[in-house]
């Protein structure tokens, strides 16, 4: 390190950066200034302006002087990091089962798994009520037969339990991906050595898969960190995110704090995701030799198989109650104080389909766009960070990484106030067109892809792309030819991650989204959940949601799956000779 | 792309002399509608719709774009786009509708409100200075699940009074007054209504029956209508329609309330001023006022003849005359203390919900254990724990004094403060749990008092 920065500038940067590296990162990192650090950094002034202008920090000693602000902070990370344990709990031993074992319920894990993700606002939030609240269905039933009520939804627990259901499909797709990646031959390799089941799992796949988990990991808790929408719902207030939130957007209040907070949301997340690459560092995870596409997998002892799905059937049960709630919701015609609706119709998706067929095409259109930009400038800044020598390669990651952090009204706010003038031909605003709330829709997801995108570089290892430069191919030729298809699962889950999460976002849609015609799925189940009359269509909207994305994620699975086929087949001959 | 200046004035003022009697729109001297008209609103789409598809019945040529935003957003979409903003700003919270004219951000459209009355209930129904116009008006009142109430044996509520009964221990909910522009108008009702201490003490014993404390308006109905807790404090729109939706649920106007109107507004710079204004007027016309009486919409009309077509049981503030008239409703007070009693709301209240009914679980418990053996220590304990709960770290000479509201506003260099919203919410917030904490000792030493 001392010898590299002992070297001038310019020595550096001709010796380690190629022009096409150097242009990759020019583009990546406009587009980061263009639509995340610039806006966002215009509206976080406001945390260090004085009242009577110029700069000032007595804003940031005012949050450390407030017990409620630290107790907020405590809470925060508290739950952050119970929410990571219970998600691994539920997410670790679904992947296992995933990537080891030929299980005839692979498929369905793969696919329900992710749909927690899926959570439409404000439906999931009463969905969630409706089944788990105070006089939820499951309350309601334990307090007929054995007169006891859980209180799943009260308090720090009540968050952490909705946010571990909620996130764990981050682990659970990571670690897969991660876990079908190791190499045949590592396992085999340790076997030979002697290693037998646990020992094995412990040396061998265990530290192999430990990329995965982290990504997945780190993205839980920054995301619990930062997110609103659970703490909102369950109306617990004492914690950070909310805080700042309450701040941000009560009328008329030219209030500072809740900026200062934003602030510190950013701070933390990217320290955490700084931590998560810090544990990484100095080892190396990537195997050398592809073709074995994956873990052997093995076939289950019928007690094994019985163990699987006495997990597997209670777990998808808990983590799937939500979307039954969103089901019954939208079929029910009144759902009061009653553990299943009163009665059932159809009336809600004929009401949805006639008034608002353009919210499902939207959707489509804006987030399907909004996930290849996420995959693309995912790859690209994985590349440019673990392959290439670029001074202030850390910190494109970092502020890619940071969007997570942003409140979505911030953003929204900064993206208005910093493109609203700028017109476009027809004369409508850019800011408020449909082509910037794709863009802001990828910002905002830019870091789930990031973080998939990087757990599949790392396991790819160098000498696959030396080999292609020795024979001749460019940096962008061995990118495209060699290092993305040895990528093409954790793509494919970079892709569904970002895809699906930007179905259901709401906060900057909120602000950007002007006219109906334009408007995606999220903004119109939020129109209409603004009523008692319209509880069943936003309902009705959201299970069309769930199941628009669940149809994505089965294609995308399906493809990795073919991917992986394909690849054990053709390469192994190969590899042999 | 602002209109130049002098042909709005002389539209403005052709517009003024259009009577209502006459028909809103048809009238032949007008000039020509625009072919479009954006308004943003917070109003669902199930309020929306009828009044839409009503204008545009009426206004063929013209079509209406919305745009849905809860009002917090809509503010900041205006005060964002001022070089092409939207026509219209549609919402109930009068506040909103405040900081937008201070930030001049409305104009001032001329709208005939001629068969109006200037007051309904105490409150003017139009602002003063003709930049916004209530097109209904809304009280806030108890709703409550009567299957909910039916299940657990409790009594229906009538008063705000009634709030405060053991009985409801866990049972009620309401929105944050820094969350909802109508909770904050009922606080300051209440606070008006009852005085600063004993509407403060009323307000704490009742958060002592608090389930929650909602950040959206919505989250109350919503909660009631599917039972999570039986009783919400909340806008009488809110429980009308749910009742109209067919939901199990009840609405009540305590006598302590205000009718608060809901508003709408031309925004300053309105691209298409004509089809604006067309739409204000329409609204206030007796064909719009019609559309309020809609079940999914159910709101209070402004216009007395429209009445005589409600169903059976609606509320009528011209006919009723103690709806809303009790309390003569202040501006003033209000608005010097506005921000400052959202903040002390967030700080006793929102925020140490948890130590605050905890606190009253434990009086509660040695209220009944002092009722079973009465003795003059327990009693002495309970009244100084009482007296601690109920008890605010303000006084209203020190709510009214700018030095210290003053910090709650947007900062203005003329208007120096006395210290920094930081530093009192931080003191608000040691006072509360501190209270609390001791009101819970002293609480459960007067239940084991003998």
């Amino acid at each position: 390190m001392s010898a590299t920065a002992s070297r001038p500038w310019s020595a550096r940067l001709r010796i380690e950066a190629s022009a096409s590296q150097v242009a990759a990162a020019a583009i990546v990192a406009a587009f980061l200034l263009a639509f995340l650090v610039v806006p966002v950094g215009r509206v976080f002034l406001t945390a260090f302006a004085a009242a009577e202008g110029g700069f000032t920090l007595v804003h940031f000693a005012d949050f450390f002087r407030t017990s409620l602000f630290i107790e907020s902070f405590w809470n925060s990370l508290y739950v952050a990091g119970m929410s990571v344990v219970f998600a691994s709990l539920l997410a670790v031993p679904l992947a296992v089962i995933l990537a080891r074992y030929r299980f005839p319920g692979s498929a369905l894990i793969a696919v329900l798994g992710v749909l927690p993700l899926v959570m439409p606002p404000f439906v999931g939030a009463v969905a969630m009520q409706l089944i788990f609240g105070r006089n939820g269905t499951v309350n309601l039933l334990l307090m007929d037969w054995f007169d006891v009520r859980l209180d799943l939804m009260e308090g720090l627990n009540g968050v952490i339990f909705v946010q571990s259901l909620h996130y764990f499909p981050f682990i659970l797709m990571n670690l897969s991906a991660s876990l079908s990646n190791i190499d045949v031959s590592m396992e085999e390799a340790g076997q030979n050595l002697g290693a037998r089941g646990a020992n094995l799992l412990r040396t061998i796949v265990l530290p192999l898969a430990l990329p995965g988990y982290l990504a997945g990991a780190s993205l839980v808790f920054v995301k619990v960190f930062d997110d609103l929408a659970t703490p909102l719902l369950l109306n617990v207030t004492n914690m950070l995110a909310p805080q700042a939130y309450l701040r941000v957007t009560s009328v008329g209040l030219g209030d500072p704090m809740g900026y200062v907070i934003s602030v510190i949301l950013v701070v933390v997340s990217v320290a955490a995701m700084a931590g998560s690459a810090l544990l990484l560092r100095g080892r190396d995870y990537a195997t050398a030799q592809r073709g074995g596409g994956g873990l052997s997998q093995r076939r289950m002892t019928r007690t094994g198989r019985i163990l699987a799905w006495c997990f597997v059937v209670p777990a998808l049960l808990l983590v799937l109650a939500p979307h039954a709630g969103i089901l019954l919701l939208s079929l029910a015609t009144i759902w009061s104080f009653s553990p299943l609706p009163d009665g059932f119709t159809l009336a809600h998706y004929a009401t949805v389909l006639r008034e608002t067929p353009q919210f499902l095409t939207n959707t489509l259109l804006f987030c399907g766009i909004a996930a290849l930009i996420d995959v693309v400038l995912g790859v690209v800044i994985a590349w440019l960070v673990h392959r290439t020598r670029l001074p202030g390669r850390a910190l494109l990651d970092l502020v890619a990484m940071s969007a997570l952090a942003v409140p979505g009204l911030v953003l929204g706010i900064g993206i208005l106030r910093t493109y609203f003038d700028v017109h476009l031909p027809g004369g409508d605003s850019l800011a408020t067109s449909w082509i910037m709330l794709t863009i802001v829709l990828a910002v905002r997801r830019l870091p789930y892809a990031l973080r998939a995108a990087t757990a599949a570089l790392r396991q790819v290892h160098r000498s696959l792309e030396e080999a292609a430069e020795n024979l001749g191919a460019g940096s962008a030729t061995t990118l495209a030819r060699i290092v993305v298809p040895l990528m093409a699962g954790g793509l494919a889950a970079a892709f569904v991650t970002s895809f699906a999460t930007a179905a259901v976002e709401l906060s900057a849609t909120l602000v950007l989204v002007t006219r109906d015609v334009d408007a995606p799925l999220s903004y119109g189940i939020y129109i209409y959940m603004q009523s008692a009359a319209g509880r069943g269509p936003g309902a009705a909207l959201g299970v069309i949601a769930v199941v628009v994305v669940a149809i994505c994620t089965w294609a995308a699975h399906a493809f990795a799956e073919r991917e992986r086929r394909r690849r054990s087949r053709t390469v192994e001959p190969r590899g042999a000779a | 792309m602002p209109q130049p200046a002098t042909s709005r004035r002389a539209i403005l003022a052709a517009g003024g002399t259009i009577g209502l009697l006459h028909g809103t729109t048809r009238a032949g001297a007008q000039p020509a509608l625009e072919p479009r008209v954006v308004i943003v609103t917070s109003f669902s789409r199930d309020v929306t719709t009828p009044f839409v598809q009503a204008f545009e019945r009426a206004n063929p040529g013209t079509k209406v774009e919305i745009q849905n935003r809860n009002t917090a957003a809509a503010v900041a979409f205006i005060r964002e786009t001022r070089s092409s903003p939207p026509d219209l700003m549609w919402a109930s919270a009068p506040d909103a509708f405040e900081v937008l004219k201070q930030g001049n951000l409305l104009a001032q459209p001329r709208i005939d409100t001629a068969g109006i009355p200037e007051r309904i209930g105490g409150q003017p129904t139009n602002d003063p200075d003709g930049r916004y116009f209530g097109f209904a008006v809304s009280g806030y009142g108890i709703m409550y699940n009567t299957r909910y109430l039916r299940a657990n044996r409790l009594p229906e509520p009538k008063e705000w009074v009634d709030l405060t009964r053991p009985v409801y221990q866990g049972h009620v909910g309401i929105s944050a007054p820094s969350r909802s522009g109508t909770t904050h108008l009922t606080i300051e009702t209440i606070l008006q209504g009852e005085g600063w201490e004993m509407g403060w003490a009323q307000l704490l014993e009742m958060a002592g029956n608090f389930a929650q404390v909602s950040d959206r308006s919505f989250g109350v109905p919503d909660a009631v209508n599917s039972g999570q807790y039986g009783i919400g404090i909340v806008i009488d729109f809110f429980g009308l329609s749910a009742k109209a939706s067919g939901f199990p649920v009840e609405f009540v106007y305590p006598t302590v309330t205000t009718l608060v109107p809901a508003n709408i507004g031309m925004v300053e710079g309105a691209r298409n001023p004509e089809a604006a204004r067309a739409f204000i007027q329409f609204l206030l016309s007796p064909a719009g006022q019609q559309v309020l009486l809609d079940p999914k919409v159910m709101r209070l009309p402004v216009r007395q003849e429209t009445y005589a077509n409600a169903p059976a049981g609606f509320p009528n503030p011209f006919t009723n005359p103690s709806l809303g008239a009790r309390v003569r409703f202040n501006n003033d007070v209000s608005e010097v203390r506005y921000e400052l009693v959202n903040s002390l709301f967030d700080r006793v209240i929102t925020f140490r919900l948890r130590e605050l009914t905890d606190a009253w679980k434990a009086v509660r418990a040695a209220d009944t254990a002092l009722g079973r053996r009465d003795n003059a220590e327990g009693r002495r304990l309970l009244n100084e724990a009482r007296a601690k709960l109920t008890a605010v770290p303000v006084t209203e000479a020190q709510a009214a004094d700018p030095a210290i509201a003053g910090a709650f506003r947007a900062a203005r260099p003329d208007r120096p403060a006395a210290g920094r919203q930081a530093q009192f919410e931080e003191e608000w917030d040691r006072h509360a749990v501190a209270a609390y904490a001791e009101a819970k000792r002293l609480a459960e030493q007067a239940q084991r008092a003998r």
